[in-house]
């Protein structure tokens, strides 16, 4: 449920020490001894160039992939060890893209979220149906309930997806590349609800995104990545220094306040320059 | 709910089906005598017909669609892709290779187990080398590379069916060929018992894990971050499907395309949760092998066709549909 504690005290809901993973066949690791610590109840934002290892960090972070060396601890345990359907029920990951063999309801796309609660062979029950209802109406889904996921638009697929996540009541969740298809609408929309889960509700987030922007003014803490590394972590003001994302992105930048109004105003922002200064 | 009633709907057509079947043939026996068989109270030329000849093939032909049908199912749940099946993807013919082996080679007269296992065996063979030819290429299975390797695979296998036999006597030879066709004729009630001991409570497990198919059909990945031990739960899926596949094969020879017919024509009318698309797939699976060997009995009477001729007719045409459709997804 939402309310599982998500740590041991003073311990980071994630911890990663000398990380490394290399793709088989792969010149170069994906990620190099990367060492990091994620807090529970922030937003993290992972940033970085195309290839500079985001995915992979999250799906190190996430048991799916296993480093070799290092180690991943979530909540203080290896995240290899914790039964697959004992940690669904506190992380939930939302994939970039899916793409779907089968048509089906958003409904029952949505109501898959509850397997690490219902299992093999129970039951559904009530409390159930109403963790889905409540997963699609904070999706902003619940007039789409009935649809065939094949006659959705990007967006409204990422926001099923999110219900999805949302119904295995996490009290972590985890999005790749959740805006990269997205309009400005949905976009922001997207980025308000993580801010909220993370503000409002307790959640941890962590999600890797290009949208450097958007990040900066939503996210409590950064972590950027360049070829495999970490290149700098720490809240936005820490990170947006012109001369580490010109580095990092091989491209002049100008970092500058958000001009407002509104409550992100004087949040740094990134402007590309012109190569021809 | 509509899917409870669309199972029963089922459950009584296929008994319908299996009352016709068991009517018609050489000798057509009206319905009322072949109740009275059924209770072992015909007169003797009628009991022998129903209860001896037509029932064990009645049985054999349920027994075998649903395998079938199922094992579809699961392997188009388990590659995200409506054209993968036991046939189509070369594991049937793996299947008949290992069961012409285990006869050509005399390794059945060792034990009653030993043709359904060496079946399995062929199964597993197929499916692993299929796999790793489609797998190799890039990360994710590729349509196009499943569906070759399939085809190419299935067609070594069955040339090698062709070398083994030349080694068999004249009639081992004929039982040979309608392992590579599929055919109920040699239907025994010993036979069936054999595949309903190894099938039925493979069918029934496979339908009590619909709810974790069901998040693997919707991707690897996403099944994994909802629970699922992908890595295990597929390992038990090829095992529990190729061991379907394979004492199928063994007891009817390799028959086409009911795999892809039967669960197509099922998401079609009824979506694709398997919760009711497995239950769903066994019985239209049974009702369409019973009815294709009715038809494979009685079109060219007093001979008889090979069963895989007439699933073949009617699965070819669908997948060639869906073979143009799916793309466009």
């Amino acid at each position: 449920m939402g309310t599982t504690p998500p740590a041991p005290a003073g311990e980071p809901l994630f911890r990663l020490r000398d990380v490394s993973f290399r793709y088989e066949g792969a010149r170069a690791p994906a990620l190099e001894e990367l060492t990091l610590e994620l807090e529970a109840g922030e937003l993290h934002a992972i940033l970085g160039p195309n290839g500079s290892g985001k995915s992979t960090l999250l799906r190190v972070m996430l048991g799916e992939l296993d480093p070799s060396p290092g180690q991943v601890d979530f909540a203080g345990r290896p995240v290899s060890s914790w039964p697959r359907r004992e940690i669904a029920r506190r992380v939930a990951f939302v994939p970039q893209a899916e793409p779907l063999a089968f048509p089906m309801s958003v409904r029952t796309l949505v109501e898959m979220g509850r397997y690490p609660h219902v299992g093999v062979l129970g039951r559904a029950t009530a409390a159930d149906d109403e963790a889905v209802h409540r997963a699609m109406e904070r999706a902003g889904i619940l007039d789409l309930a009935d649809r065939s996921i094949t006659t959705l638009s990007g967006g409204e697929r990422q926001r099923a997806r999110i219900a999805r996540a949302l119904a295995q009541e996490p009290s972590t969740l985890v999005l790749d590349e959740p805006t990269a298809a997205l309009d400005l609408h949905f976009e922001m929309e997207t980025f308000e609800l993580m801010r909220d889960l993370a503000r409002d509700s307790g959640f941890t987030v962590v999600v890797a995104t290009h949208n450097l922007n958007l990040a900066a003014r939503f996210s409590s803490h950064l972590v950027l990545l360049g070829r495999g590394k970490i290149e700098a972590v720490g809240a936005p003001a820490h990170v947006f220094v012109d001369d580490t994302l010109e580095r990092v992105f091989q491209w002049p930048v100008v970092v500058t306040p958000h001009p407002g109004p509104g409550p992100d105003e004087g949040a740094p922002q990134v402007l590309p320059l012109s190569r021809e200064g | 709910m509509g899917r409870a009633a669309g199972l029963a709907a089922l459950g009584t057509a296929f008994v319908a089906v299996a009352a016709v079947a068991l009517m018609v043939g050489p000798v057509a026996v009206p319905l009322g005598e072949v109740l009275d068989a059924l209770r072992g109270a015909a007169e003797p030329p009628v009991q022998t017909i129903v209860t001896s000849l037509r029932l064990p093939r009645v049985l054999m032909a349920a027994l075998v669609g649903s395998g079938l049908a199922v094992s579809g199912a699961v392997f188009q749940a388990l590659l995200r892709n409506p054209l993968a099946e036991p046939y189509v993807l070369g594991v049937s013919s793996g299947a008949a290779l290992g069961a012409v082996s285990a006869i050509v080679f005399g390794i059945t007269a060792t034990s009653t187990i030993a043709l359904p296992l060496a079946a399995f065996a062929g199964a597993v063979t197929a499916t692993i080398l299929v796999l790793a030819i489609a797998g190799s290429r890039a990360r994710g299975l590729d349509t196009r590379v499943l569906l070759l390797a399939g085809v190419v695979i299935g067609a070594f296998f069955n040339a090698v069916i062709l070398l083994v036999i030349n080694f068999a006597d004249v009639e081992t030879f004929r039982a040979a060929m309608l392992w590579i066709m599929g055919s109920f004729s040699g239907a025994s009630a010993e036979g069936v018992a054999t595949v309903a001991f190894w099938v039925v409570p493979a069918l029934l497990g496979l339908i009590f894990l619909a709810r974790p198919l069901n998040l693997l059909s919707v991707g690897e990945q996403s099944a994994f971050h909802m629970g699922v031990d992908v890595p295990r739960f597929k390992l038990l899926l090829y095992v529990v499907t190729s061991l379907i596949v394979g004492v199928c094969v063994a007891g009817s020879g390799a028959i086409g395309f009911v795999g892809l017919v039967v669960p197509h024509a099922l998401r079609l009318v009824g979506g694709s949760d398997h919760r009711w698309l497995l239950p769903a797939s066994g019985l239209s699976g049974a009702i369409f092998m019973v009815a294709a060997d009715t038809v494979a009995r009685i079109v060219v009477a007093p001979a008889e066709l090979p069963v895989g001729v007439v699933t073949a007719l009617v699965g070819v045409p669908v997948f060639l549909w869906l073979l143009l459709r799916f793309d466009e997804l």
